[in-house]
């Protein structure tokens, strides 16, 4: 082998070109069966209705042979890098030159994010991409509470989003009240929701919480497409009023934004608007968040995530403790519905489907659960990797699992694993993600 | 014991099914003593605990707490938290449950929830960064601060509480109770797992927190020594009752315990023992 091998003997671990060759034998066998089928013979049904097949056999020998080549491959890289366990000895160079790269990825990053609508002013995609990603953020910000802090595995989420979006939405078709009434009416209806799943929940914990709550979310968008008198059914609520700014329209009229400010009136003053508008409702979910972790409610929601037994034995409440958790990051989801409905201008059941939850879960995951920069970190890499492989159209699902799949060989518990402290006498470790507990309930 | 008892647990019975594991149990545990709960494997010790503890109901007695400004407490009419909260019982865990995840200072911070909880006004007060909130979090610290130097983990406070090593999670554990302000402190064996030298210190620690808090202490152990010599008043049980209970001296001496203990008739250990001594 070539391989450079500072450290640990390279030939104790390295088992030949016999066993090598073996195991991509085994792997081109297993790849021979599984392909036969499914490559090896294609069937179709023919016009009459009789069974037309016919063989692929060039096909399937590429297969066999690629997952032959590939298996070598991995094998020889395996052993190149050596042991999964093996600590690499980073040069204290590199070391500090990360470690000032970590402390600097939350503050670039924001800055970055003020700045997006000032350097791509023109391109309504990247405007309209990133009030996207924001609106992810937001959400993943909010379920973080739930699922990172509290450790309640919560897969109906997109409950509270719907609950928010249709309180905005009614609200402001029916009764004429404005965004800025209707968003703190928004966030209250989500958290009495999140209240009222809360309470049923509240004695399940693991698998059946999350089947409990998925079936939640499920009530929901069922109830909203069955109530048609007021929620309009299937159809949705359409011509829901855009934002103001705190009254002032975006409209090209004489009494809109760009009239009084003496401006040519522009449809992207709109959409710079509503980009500013998520990124702070986002950045007051963050706030908040983080300022929650520090208070004894969210120093108990971790306490619970770690162990509920001690909780219970050092007077916490765990029903209340929980139903706020529930509350909290439902109201947060409530926020964001509200948000979506007003940039929509159109919502149906359609958008508040499982596939939802799970995307929004999946960034909670993905992101290293209760790491803020990390939930970040994770909805810019789903939602704006997915418009990445845009130009793979067909394999763009393939090529996202593929890639869903290595980050999380590679950082098994999301990208920020570790846990800041959120209180300290002296330094502040970050605590390693083997420590701290996923909750399971 | 018609001494001045802070709990009194009166024909305590736990039935689980068909098992009687705690029958018709009658001690009482003095104010400012360390009264120890001892007996074989399986003799209900730890069914004890976690009536007096709120996680259990029992099945028929009662369990009654004295608070020192005269107050009684039913504590089977309280359940779960709220034996921690209003009755102030802490306890510990036979297999250490701390927060692993927290700091050692987090995990002492989370133990003062209930009063840190009032100070921050129900989160909102806390929130928008009231100075009283301050006030009480850098109060609640300090008390951290106290019970972390006590222990002897004053350096290692911001250490992940599941990194230390097993004797200081032990002292940590008791040190979370504390934090509590609790009038009875319930410990299921504290010295479970330390060596000569760490059970020595915690027997230490142990009457120092009698003699500094004046707080009342019931234990389970089964490091005799440590039983020996911090204990004010053992009590003895074996299959659910109670077999013996005194000094522990009378209790060193008692054949029905030494029989317990070696699984033996009563006859054969007043043998043993007379050959013994």
């Amino acid at each position: 082998m070539t391989a450079p091998a500072p450290g640990p003997t390279p030939l104790s671990r390295a088992p030949g070109i016999a066993f090598i060759f073996k195991k991509a034998l085994i792997s081109a066998l297993v790849a021979l069966v599984l392909f036969s089928l499914m490559i090896g013979i294609r069937t179709e049904a023919g016009p009459t209705g009789q069974l037309i097949y016919w063989t692929r056999f060039g096909d399937l020998a590429a297969m066999v042979a690629t997952v032959f080549g590939g298996s070598i491959a991995v094998e020889l890289l395996r052993q190149w890098w050596g042991p999964v366990g093996t600590v690499r000895i980073v040069p204290p160079a590199v070391q500090s030159t990360l470690a000032v790269a970590r402390r600097a990825i939350a503050p670039v990053l924001l800055i970055f994010t003020f700045l997006v609508p000032v350097i791509f002013y023109d391109q309504r995609y990247i405007l309209d991409l990133g009030i996207l990603v924001l609106t992810y953020v937001m959400l993943g910000w909010g379920l973080n509470v739930v699922v990172g802090l509290a450790g309640l595995l919560d897969l109906g989420y997109v409950a509270f989003y719907a609950v928010g979006a249709y309180s905005y939405a009614l609200l402001a078709t029916n009764f004429g009240l404005s965004f800025w009434v209707c968003l703190p009416l928004a966030g209250i209806l989500a958290a009495l929701w999140g209240v009222m799943l809360g309470f049923p929940v509240l004695r399940l914990r693991g698998d059946y919480l999350a089947i409990v709550t998925l079936a939640f979310g499920e009530i929901i968008r069922l109830v909203i497409i069955n109530w048609q008198s007021l929620t309009g059914g299937p159809n949705g609520v359409s011509g829901i009023p855009r934002p103001t700014l705190f009254g002032i329209p975006l409209t090209p009229g004489d009494d809109g934004l760009a009239a009084r400010l003496g401006i040519e009136f522009s449809p992207t003053h709109r959409i710079v608007f509503l980009f500013y508008l998520i990124l702070a409702l986002a950045l007051l979910t963050n706030w908040v968040t983080i300022r929650l972790r520090r208070l004894p409610i969210g120093r108990a929601w971790e306490a619970l995530r770690e162990d509920e037994v001690a909780c219970r034995a050092l007077g916490i409440n765990i029903t209340t403790t929980k139903l706020t958790a529930f509350a909290t990051g439902a109201m947060f989801g409530g926020f964001a519905g509200a948000f979506f409905a007003t940039r929509q201008g159109f919502i149906s059941p359609e958008s508040f489907t499982f596939q939802e939850s799970a995307l929004v879960l999946a960034i909670v995951v993905l992101g290293g659960m209760g790491s803020q920069l990390g939930v970040a970190l994770a909805a810019l890499t789903m939602i704006g990797g997915f418009e990445l492989f845009r130009g793979l159209d067909q394999y763009r699902m393939l090529v996202f699992g593929v890639a869903m799949v290595v980050l999380m060989i590679w950082r098994p518990r999301g990208l920020i694993g570790h846990r800041a402290p959120t209180v300290f006498l002296r330094h502040s470790h970050a605590i390693s993600s083997d420590l701290v507990k996923e909750g399971h309930g | 014991m018609s001494g001045d008892s802070i709990l009194s647990v009166d024909r305590l019975s736990m039935r689980f099914g068909g098992i009687i594991a705690v029958n018709d149990l009658t001690f009482s545990a003095e104010r400012c003593k360390i009264t120890a709960l001892i007996g074989p494997n399986g003799a209900g010790k730890t069914t004890v605990f976690n009536c007096i503890t709120g996680f259990y109901k029992p099945t028929s007695g009662t369990m009654r707490l004295a608070h020192d400004a005269g107050a009684q407490i039913q504590l089977e009419r309280l359940n779960d938290f709220r034996i921690s909260k209003l009755a102030k019982v802490a306890r510990t865990f036979q297999n250490i449950r701390l927060f692993p995840g927290m700091t050692a200072l987090e995990n002492l911070m989370v133990a003062q929830h209930n009063a840190l909880m009032r100070a921050s006004g129900l989160t909102f007060l806390g929130l928008i960064g009231a100075p009283s909130w301050r006030s009480a979090e850098k109060r609640a610290i300090d008390l951290a601060r106290l019970w972390l130097d006590r222990i002897g983990l004053i350096d290692r406070a911001d250490d992940a509480a599941g990194n230390l090593p097993y004797g200081d999670q032990r002292r940590l554990e008791i040190a979370r109770a504390m934090c509590t302000e609790p009038a009875l402190l319930c410990l299921d064996e504290p010295a479970a797992g330390l060596n000569a030298r760490e059970s020595a210190g915690l027997s230490e620690l142990l009457l120092s927190i009698r003699a500094d808090h004046g707080a009342s202490i019931l234990l389970i152990e089964h490091d005799m020594s440590v039983v020996m010599e911090i204990s004010d008043h053992v009590v003895v049980m074996d299959y659910g009752v109670k077999i013996a209970e005194g000094t522990p001296q009378d209790i060193r001496d008692d054949p029905k315990v030494i029989a317990a203990y070696l699984g033996a008739d009563e006859e054969e250990a007043i043998a043993v023992m007379e050959s013994g001594t």
